[in-house]
């Protein structure tokens, strides 16, 4: 088991090297180059030359890339083209944010999700588990903007129970931090939510439908032992890769959410310095959540692997 | 997706030979036409020009002149709604059909050539799978810009890893189909069994994929559009709508929701199709969104 969690590991650590490639390579699909995008059209060729010289790109592509992975492995990014800072002090400000919202929003939807689910898969095709798929499947299509809109409307404009926007710099007290955080958490929690149950879902129905289980229903044992014993012991791999999957959602849909309700966190930083063409804080960005979304692919694998019997003993098989 | 079991492979059988749709594939298709038509005959059916500022007074509430109120600089919200369904379905379908065309054609060819080549190009895909598409996007449009044809290529590109997943899995259960060999037998070259053979047995899964993934792409786009990163102005596109009329928000105006739900409305009859049609391929989509 060690041995195949460890040769996925690697295959993981490859990958994020290959991401690393990709994302350096993508500054050098401009047209002209970094100095030419940032000095713009009437830039004179001596202020070009300068910058060139300041960013390294006068050396060679190839020795720039190594120059900048050694940088990034002592967690060094560089420094921002628009402001700069170095690009680590603007990240760590933001990381902390990211990983709050991030982190609540998994805290509040698994369980919710593990709810729907297992309700759903305890009566196939019941009121309940035909109302939740049909509501999963809505929820799960709607774009985060028009959920996090939507709820601004009510609860900010209408209600004016929540303040419109999680303008957060530190929080002050519980009570604010809720109230600030509640409609990010619960936007990103519903997307999350109506994904995960109907995989949740999924899961179960198939392990109920084993010889195993028929086995102990027809010994006479009772569904909510059935399901709580026999049937989540062999669906908890299946579900841990299942939450691992869709909680690297969360980094696609953090952008958006804290776009739309301008929270300061690590996506706005990005998208920011996308508009603005700040190249280092990009990669620096990208970086992390491609690393992070890898790390909870990886941590998805592992959990399938650890969960299934046949593929933790594989090497005694042999 | 449910899970297929033994038992229900009956009710599977009576699915896939169902010809008619349920009342909730109805509802999802009559919205899509509708759209379709709005899109088609937007310039006959708006009462104002897409760029035409026609008030003074911005996010003005709806009334009989202005069906669904002003946008943030006075432009009519109802006439930009009604051109904005053109530019995000003509560039969410142009995408889709990039990412379809190229998916299907590479993943086809992997699963006929099979061996190393294979391996190689399934394991590139692979790599390109782990990059979250969101983040693929905004590395592209920061090196290249926004320009509409930037967006479809990277939209259609970045699909094309998952559309090259379904297409191979296809295809590989058909390779070993005896009508297959017997085309093989006859001396069919590899071109013919993919096109006569192969994709006449995939058109169903391939066009359950085609409107989950039209759906996915219409998302990433007008994710990206929010972002300010779309489609620029003024050309109407739903995600920019939002973005631009979001400040309006805070004092009640509909005009950001508005355009949000109209993407909703379509991705969400999208996602009732597709639930429709692939209980009748009996085929579990991968339903994570990125």
């Amino acid at each position: 088991m060690l041995n195949l969690i460890g040769r996925r590991a690697l295959q993981g650590l490859l990958t994020l090297l290959v991401v690393s490639f990709l994302v350096f390579a993508g500054t050098e699909l401009l047209p002209g180059d970094v100095a030419q995008a940032v000095l713009g059209q009437h830039a004179t060729p001596e202020s070009l030359q300068e910058l060139r010289v300041q960013l390294g790109l006068d050396r060679p592509a190839p020795l720039r890339y190594l120059s900048w992975l050694a940088g990034v492995i002592h967690l060094d990014f560089g420094v921002s083209l628009a402001s700069q800072v170095p690009v680590r002090t603007l990240v760590a400000e933001r990381l902390g944010h990211t990983l709050i919202l991030a982190g609540l929003s998994a805290a509040v939807a698994v369980p919710i999700a593990f709810v729907i689910g297992l309700g759903a898969a305890t009566r196939p095709a019941g009121v309940f588990d035909r109302v939740s798929s049909i509501g999963a499947l809505c929820v799960s299509a709607l774009p985060e903007f028009f959920l996090g809109t939507l709820l601004v409307l009510i609860f900010a404009v209408n209600l004016r129970w929540l303040p419109a926007i999680a303008y957060v710099t530190e929080f002050r007290s519980f009570g604010q931090m809720v109230t600030s955080l509640a409609m990010p958490v619960a936007t990103l929690a519903a997307v999350i939510v109506s994904q995960m149950a109907r995989m949740i879902r999924a899961t179960v129905v198939n392990v109920l439908s084993l010889p195993y289980v028929e086995m102990a229903v027809l010994k006479g044992v009772s569904y909510r032992r059935i399901i709580l014993v026999h049937a989540l012991r062999n669906a908890v791999g299946p579900i841990a890769n299942v939450v691992a999957l869709n909680l690297a959602y969360l980094v696609s849909g953090i952008v958006i959410v804290e776009t739309v309700f301008v929270y300061p966190g690590l996506a706005r930083l990005l998208v920011d310095a996308v508009s603005s063409r700040d190249f280092p804080v990009i990669q620096a960005c990208v970086l992390i959540f491609c690393a992070v979304y890898i790390a909870l692919m990886l941590l998805a694998d592992i959990a399938a692997i650890i969960g299934n019997p046949r593929l933790r003993h594989q090497e005694m098989k042999k | 997706m449910t899970a297929v079991k033994p038992s229900s492979a009956a009710a599977n059988l009576r699915n896939a030979k169902r010809r008619t749709l349920s009342a909730t594939g109805v509802f999802a298709v009559a919205i899509l036409l509708l759209w379709i038509l709005v899109a088609l005959f937007g310039p006959f059916l708006a009462p104002h020009n897409e760029a035409d500022i026609v008030s003074d007074a911005n996010f003005m509430r709806p009334t009989a002149e202005y069906l669904l109120g002003t946008d943030y600089i006075g432009r009519d919200v109802f006439s930009r709604l009604i051109y904005g369904a053109r530019t995000t379905l003509a560039t969410g379908l142009i995408a889709t059909l990039i990412a379809e065309c190229l998916g299907i054609c590479l993943g086809f060819f992997a699963a006929i050539r099979g061996g190393i080549v294979d391996s190689v190009m399934s394991r590139l895909n692979d790599a390109l799978l782990s990059f979250p598409h969101i983040m693929m996007g905004l590395v592209v449009i920061a090196a290249l810009g926004s320009s509409i044809p930037v967006l479809i290529a990277t939209s259609g590109f970045v699909y094309a890893s998952a559309v090259y997943r379904i297409a191979r899995a296809l295809a590989m259960e058909l390779r070993e189909k005896e009508f297959i060999e017997a085309a093989r037998a006859r001396g069919e070259g590899t071109w013919w069994v993919l096109s006569r053979e192969i994709l006449p047995n995939t058109t169903l899964p391939l066009l359950t994929d085609f409107a989950l993934r039209l759906s996915f792409i219409i998302l990433f786009m007008s994710s990206l559009g929010f972002l300010g990163l779309g489609v620029q102005p003024p050309t109407a596109d739903w995600g920019s709508m939002v973005r631009e009329n979001m400040e309006g928000l805070g004092s009640g105006s509909l005009a950001p929701i508005i355009p949000a739900a109209a993407i909703a409305s379509i991705t969400v009859a999208l996602n009732l199709l597709v639930d429709e049609l692939s209980m009748r391929t009996g085929r579990i989509y991968g339903r994570t969104r990125e």
